[in-house]
């Protein structure tokens, strides 16, 4: 397992209905690519997020795919549109199976 | 003779901006946190009126990273040594939490550092490392390595918008003096002292390089260039190994005495650790 993946989102904590908000994501991975060899010469194994999803109160706002070209740290930049209050669900998906989320919600007056 | 004149105005154009100084933006860090990036030189400073930081002379998208902690990719690092301060480490089964409560209260002490303590002038890496041996029975963390710069700018950040005070007079007079001589010699095979970049030319442009007047308020600092947090002394090793001279070695005593003097050229500014350069 990757050592010290910690997900960090930025959600606004409230917003209009019908308004437009940016949201910021980042998840501290090294993002291992595959590509390197260690000092001995032998490959490094692939490591990396290989997927990212936002869910807004169970709808899909935005799903990646991420590649080995991605560099540490992913971060993510993206604006979504609140009708109603709710709860954003973040997920990363690692190479190695391990799943992270995350959760923020929003009040919409 | 128009097609002269048209060369000339080109050339006009192009060398213009030679004095392109620091620029007129404010430095408020998450909406809350205003910051003093200009201040009228401390009263030692016999060349110089006004210091800036170094976040004034960087471009619009450099300084961006540092208004909103979010966008700070130092912040990843401090939230590491976050984690380091509650891990246990060393013989005797401590970690920096079992004597420490919270790290809020080393609010102030950076930006007094260095000062001299028993004789000797002590820089926030040799207090780590001295209660890493002396409390934790730990082995030193490496100057520059992750976990020394992490634990560094987690110190520094509890001090982050208080003005830099570092105490020059008294027993720290000797050290000073040592570091301002320091700053002063010229090094290395292209004869470049430390003031003549950033004292007698900063605001200029040095190749693509916006010199600053290498304020040191904002370290550790994030370097876009190496992706990493970076040290002091890894900074003042870097700025003379490009004068093409033998450098000291990071954590030496000269670089203590030069880290000494330069804070104080900074005494007024308030503290951006962690900052982000280019």
């Amino acid at each position: 397992m990757a050592k010290g993946v910690k997900p960090r989102v930025k959600v606004p904590k409230s917003a209009a209905a019908g308004e437009t908000i940016t949201i910021k994501t980042l998840i501290s991975h090294k993002m291992e690519s595959g590509q390197r060899k260690d000092s001995d010469g032998n490959p490094i194994p692939r490591s990396i997020i290989n997927r990212f999803t936002a869910d807004f109160n169970g709808q899909n706002v935005i799903d990646v795919t991420l590649e080995p070209a991605i560099s540490t740290n992913p971060y993510f930049q993206f604006d979504s549109i609140v009708p109603e209050s709710g709860e954003f669900t973040f997920t990363w998906y690692d190479d190695d199976g391990s799943v992270y989320t995350e959760t923020k919600s929003i009040s919409v007056s | 003779m128009r097609k002269v004149i048209m060369t000339t105005a080109c050339l006009a154009l192009f060398t213009a901006p030679a004095w392109a100084g620091p620029d007129e933006d404010n430095l408020v860090i998450n909406d809350e946190t205003e910051m003093i990036t200009e201040v009228a030189a401390p009263a030692h400073l016999e060349n110089v009126d006004t210091i800036y930081s170094g976040w004034r002379f960087r471009t619009d998208e450099t300084q961006a990273l540092q208004l909103d902690d979010f966008d700070n990719p130092a912040m990843i690092f401090v939230d590491q040594a976050m984690d380091l301060f509650n891990t246990v480490d060393g013989s005797e089964g401590k970690s920096c939490a079992s004597c420490h409560e919270s790290v809020e209260e080393f609010k102030g002490l950076s930006a007094s550092m260095p000062k001299v303590v028993d004789g000797k002038l002590v820089v926030m890496e040799d207090i780590l490392n001295t209660h890493r041996a002396d409390v934790m029975g730990a082995e030193p963390w490496k100057w520059s390595g992750p976990e020394m710069q992490s634990m560094v700018a987690l110190i520094g950040l509890q001090s982050r918008g208080m003005p830099v005070n570092v105490k020059i007079d008294g027993d720290a007079a000797p050290f000073w003096e040592q570091g301002k001589e320091m700053y002063y010699t010229r090094y290395g095979q292209l004869e470049l002292s430390c003031a003549n970049c950033h004292e007698d030319s900063y605001g200029k442009m040095i190749r693509a390089d916006h010199l600053s007047q290498g304020q040191i308020n904002g370290f550790p600092t994030y370097r876009l260039k190496q992706a990493r947090l970076i040290s002091r002394h890894n900074r003042f090793r870097g700025c003379i190994r490009d004068t093409r001279a033998e450098t000291f070695a990071e954590g030496s005593d000269e670089f203590r005495a030069l880290e000494l003097y330069v804070a104080s050229r900074g005494n007024g500014l308030s503290v951006e650790t962690p900052a982000v350069r280019q």
